[in-house]
């Protein structure tokens, strides 16, 4: 059963009551046993990698050396035989065929040193998914059982300081009253700023005399002057 | 990472957050230490920060499942549904009989981003229950 299943049957099954273990503490066990077995076998399998790509290293390297010996006796059986010296020539032959045979060997050594080195590679990969796989896994059921105490934490505290969750309506009918009284205070705010700028702009314009000058009793003797006229 | 951490941070963030928003922290201690973030002029609806060996749950309660008009339960959970994607990091639960709105974040997030993920978190609730009101009692 896959672990989305065990906890969805777990969730179904009626395991929310508060305190009561969604996952059961074994299996988390038995996952943390498995992800260490498995890393067990990745270390070894890269342990037996490293060994076995050495010796394929190593069995290349004869293969090349022996190449190399086979094609500069080569070159000595012909001189040896323009030279008319055919036991010489016989001799190297043989010595070109010794090191042939020992080719072979080499060859099927270093092919069944890939044939390993490939395999372990596969087995690497195939146990790093696996790991990666089952921790995938255990942080599914480690954030389930965490889930499930949190809400209890929460659950209790609401419930020993007494205070009653609100609707999701109510709520909201809060938050946006706060927010609106909140921008009428911003509003309120704006707008005595403007005033006051207002206020101290017509100063400004006054002091330059500029716009409605006082009203002194210079100017009303003035005008009285005027209607007498 | 752990909630004293995240509480220490948000609490000397105080008029300076980058996201204009004022978190009050209170932890609450349980199996599981979980820290209660309050927005300012949004305590209503808290956000409760627990961290686990990978990762940093965020969740906020929305409603209980009595709160649901009883006829329109399915059509609830379908626009639920085509909503989780389009809403921002945030994504629909469901914890016993209440619905919640949560987001996760990797253990080595930075602080800011822990901020940004509260104030999201906490906008699209109060955006889900006004879309979603006229399904709720």
């Amino acid at each position: 059963m896959s672990i989305f299943k065990k906890i969805m049957t777990a969730i179904r099954g009626g395991a929310t009551e508060v305190g009561e273990a969604i996952v059961d503490s074994n299996a988390t066990r038995i996952f943390e046993q498995e992800i260490r077995d498995a890393e067990n076998h990745l270390t070894k399998a890269k342990r037996d990698l490293t060994g076995v790509m050495a010796q394929q290293m190593a069995a290349s390297r004869d293969v090349d050396r022996i190449k190399r010996e086979v094609t500069e006796h080569e070159g000595y059986a012909i001189q040896a035989m323009n030279k008319g010296d055919e036991t010489l020539a016989l001799a190297v032959a043989e010595k070109i065929s010794n090191l042939e045979g020992e080719q072979t060997t080499q060859q099927q050594a270093l092919d069944s040193f890939t044939g390993s080195a490939n395999r372990l590679k596969e087995l690497v990969k195939k146990s790093e998914r696996q790991v990666q796989e089952y921790k995938r896994q255990l942080s599914m059921v480690k954030t389930t059982e965490s889930v499930q105490k949190a809400t209890s934490a929460i659950t209790d505290n609401f419930s020993s300081s007494n205070s009653k969750l609100l609707s999701a309506k109510d709520s909201l009918e809060r938050i946006k009253a706060k927010q609106q009284s909140f921008d009428d205070k911003m509003k309120a705010a704006e707008l005595l700023e403007s005033e006051n700028s207002d206020n101290s702009l017509a100063a400004q314009l006054k002091e330059a005399g500029i716009g409605e000058a006082d009203n002194n009793a210079n100017s009303v003797l003035e005008r009285l002057k005027a209607k007498q006229k | 990472m752990n909630i004293h951490k995240i509480a220490n941070h948000l609490n000397t963030l105080a008029d300076n957050s980058e996201t204009g928003m004022v978190f009050d922290c209170q932890p609450i201690s349980g199996e599981v230490d979980v820290l209660q973030v309050s927005v300012i002029g949004r305590e209503e609806l808290p956000i409760f920060v627990s961290v686990t060996d990978d990762q940093i749950l965020c969740i906020t309660y929305l409603w209980g499942a009595d709160e649901v008009k009883p006829d329109s339960i399915h059509e609830m959970h379908t626009s639920m549904l085509e909503m989780n994607i389009p809403m921002p990091l945030s994504s629909f639960s469901k914890i016993g009989d209440k619905y919640v709105i949560v987001g996760a974040l990797s253990i080595s997030s930075t602080y800011d981003d822990i901020e940004h993920e509260l104030a999201v978190l906490n906008n699209n609730a109060i955006e889900i229950i006004d879309d979603m009101s006229e399904y709720l009692v």
